[in-house]
């Protein structure tokens, strides 16, 4: 196996061809598109190079204060982001169990993968640790936030046949069951769909990364896999302890449904 | 059977003390608007009063557990709630929730037959009409024999031909069982022939109370 080609940087301007292609298709089309392609260019390049930095400073200088730093920075930035992607109003306690749910549902199965299944020494090791905690924590947060949106929506959709049930003696677990399953089954259903179509439709980005750095596909291929299953295992997680806090907060201790009113 | 002293809900309701007797048929009558389908959530408890106190049986409302306070005063909403199924799924679904036995196909036709619906029990419910939902959600409660019976209009989508057999039958059922019927009604022809009582509320306060049984036995 030989090591990866190192860019230049002309090899690198010379990348920036195809943003040029993209513009002046837009610009002749008409599409008035040039501002957003032009920043979204920029905050691309300014950001990698910003990780690529700080991801080297990590690396040159392991410690776990640093490592748990970075995840805990992850974690907040993906709520704050989950907040933002559901377009509906959340209540104070909700974004509380959206956050709740986000922590405990990534880092116990990233502790989990990197502890027993790839076994990492030291346990805050940052070349692994890092991006397997950011692949998790996007994945779960792409779960969640179409989790909170189903259920939200469901809530408010099926407000009376939720109260239907409320009145016939359903217990409030009972009356948002349908709600709930809807809810869990749309966040993890676009994990269950890549899992089908990778390898054959699709080359995922980490596998095609370590190839490309020199990585025998086998060992790509086992990393991708094992990576694939904690990906489903942690949105599930999270999804799971979401939508069972989650239901919960539209109702109040007098089992009645809270309205927007009060 | 029910006592609401000084109760107060939002600025719609303003009960100073109201008496509703058990076993007996009591309607409930008043323009849209004026709270009656408020009370009725107050009395299942799908609500509770911002003040004053409502009992049941010399007991809190507040202090029964509301889950088991519903098993027991059921109530069926002006817009009958259909469950994604059939119609055996939509009877059976009451019990279910109520975590109370699953009857056989036998009752659940004579049930439909009660409120007279000709439909079979695999039958989709969605294609029902208005008037059909209603009476097929009505046919649900039925089934789970409550103590008190809380209907919200359950004739308003009737024509007044299924509506009259539909009262008289409920109207029957409930003195046959020893029950007690709550029921809002907009029509004052029901309230007068099959009521015991009559409450009529007017911007949100009791306006009149009769008590058509008595004057009817004088």
């Amino acid at each position: 196996m030989k090591g990866i080609i190192e860019l230049q940087i002309w090899q690198m301007i010379a990348a920036y061809v195809f943003v040029v292609v993209l513009l002046l298709v837009v610009r002749l089309k008409g599409i008035r598109r040039e501002k957003e392609i032009f920043i979204a260019t920029i905050r691309m390049t300014l950001q990698l190079i910003l990780t690529g930095y700080v991801l080297v400073f990590l690396f040159e200088n392991p410690s776990p204060v640093l490592t748990i730093l970075f995840l805990l920075v992850m974690e907040v930035f993906a709520v704050f982001n989950i907040f933002k992607r559901v377009k509906l109003e959340l209540s104070t306690k909700l974004k509380q169990i959206i956050a709740l749910s986000m922590v405990i549902g990534t880092i116990s199965c990233l502790l989990y993968f990197l502890l027993v299944v790839v076994r990492i020494s030291p346990w805050y090791d940052p070349q692994y640790f890092i991006p397997i905690a950011g692949m998790l924590i996007g994945n779960s947060m792409t779960g969640i936030s179409l989790g909170v949106t189903r259920l939200v929506d469901g809530m408010q959709t099926q407000k009376d046949l939720v109260e239907g049930a409320l009145m016939l003696g359903a217990t409030p677990k009972m009356a948002s069951k349908r709600i709930v399953d809807n809810a869990f089954d749309s966040a993890i259903l676009p994990s269950i769909n890549s899992m089908v179509g990778m390898g054959i439709v699709f080359l995922p980005g980490m596998m095609t990364g370590q190839i490309l750095s020199g990585v025998s596909p086998v060992t790509a291929i086992e990393y991708q896999i094992a990576i694939m299953l904690g990906i489903v295992g942690s949105v599930a997680l999270t999804v799971i302890i979401f939508v069972h806090l989650g239901y919960k907060t539209f109702f109040n201790e007098q089992c009645q449904l809270i309205t927007d009113q009060d | 059977m029910f006592l609401l002293k000084k109760v107060k809900y939002k600025h719609i309701l303003d009960i100073q003390h109201l008496s509703i007797r058990e076993n007996k048929i009591t309607c409930i009558v008043g323009e849209s608007g004026s709270g009656k389908t408020i009370l009725l959530r107050l009395l299942n408890k799908l609500i509770s009063c911002d003040s004053g106190e409502i009992y049941y049986k010399e007991q809190e409302l507040s202090s029964i557990y509301s889950i088991d306070l519903r098993r027991k005063i059921v109530m069926l909403p002006q817009q009958a709630a259909i469950f994604p199924g059939n119609i055996r799924d939509n009877l059976l679904i009451g019990l279910k929730f109520a975590e109370q036995p699953i009857v056989h196909d036998s009752e659940l036709q004579h049930t439909l037959k009660m409120v007279h619906l000709k439909n079979k029990l695999d039958d989709p419910s969605e294609t029902l009409s208005g008037g059909e939902k209603q009476r097929l959600a009505l046919g649900r409660i039925i089934l789970m024999k409550p103590e008190v019976f809380l209907l919200d209009e359950p004739s308003s989508a009737l024509d007044d031909e299924t509506e009259r057999i539909i009262i008289e039958q409920l109207v029957a059922y409930t003195k046959e069982n020893q029950k007690s019927l709550i029921m809002v009604t907009h029509s004052r022809n029901i309230a007068q022939t099959y009521a015991d009582d009559i409450i009529e509320i007017h911007n949100g306060t009791i306006a009149h109370f009769q008590e058509v049984s008595d004057e009817r036995y004088h």
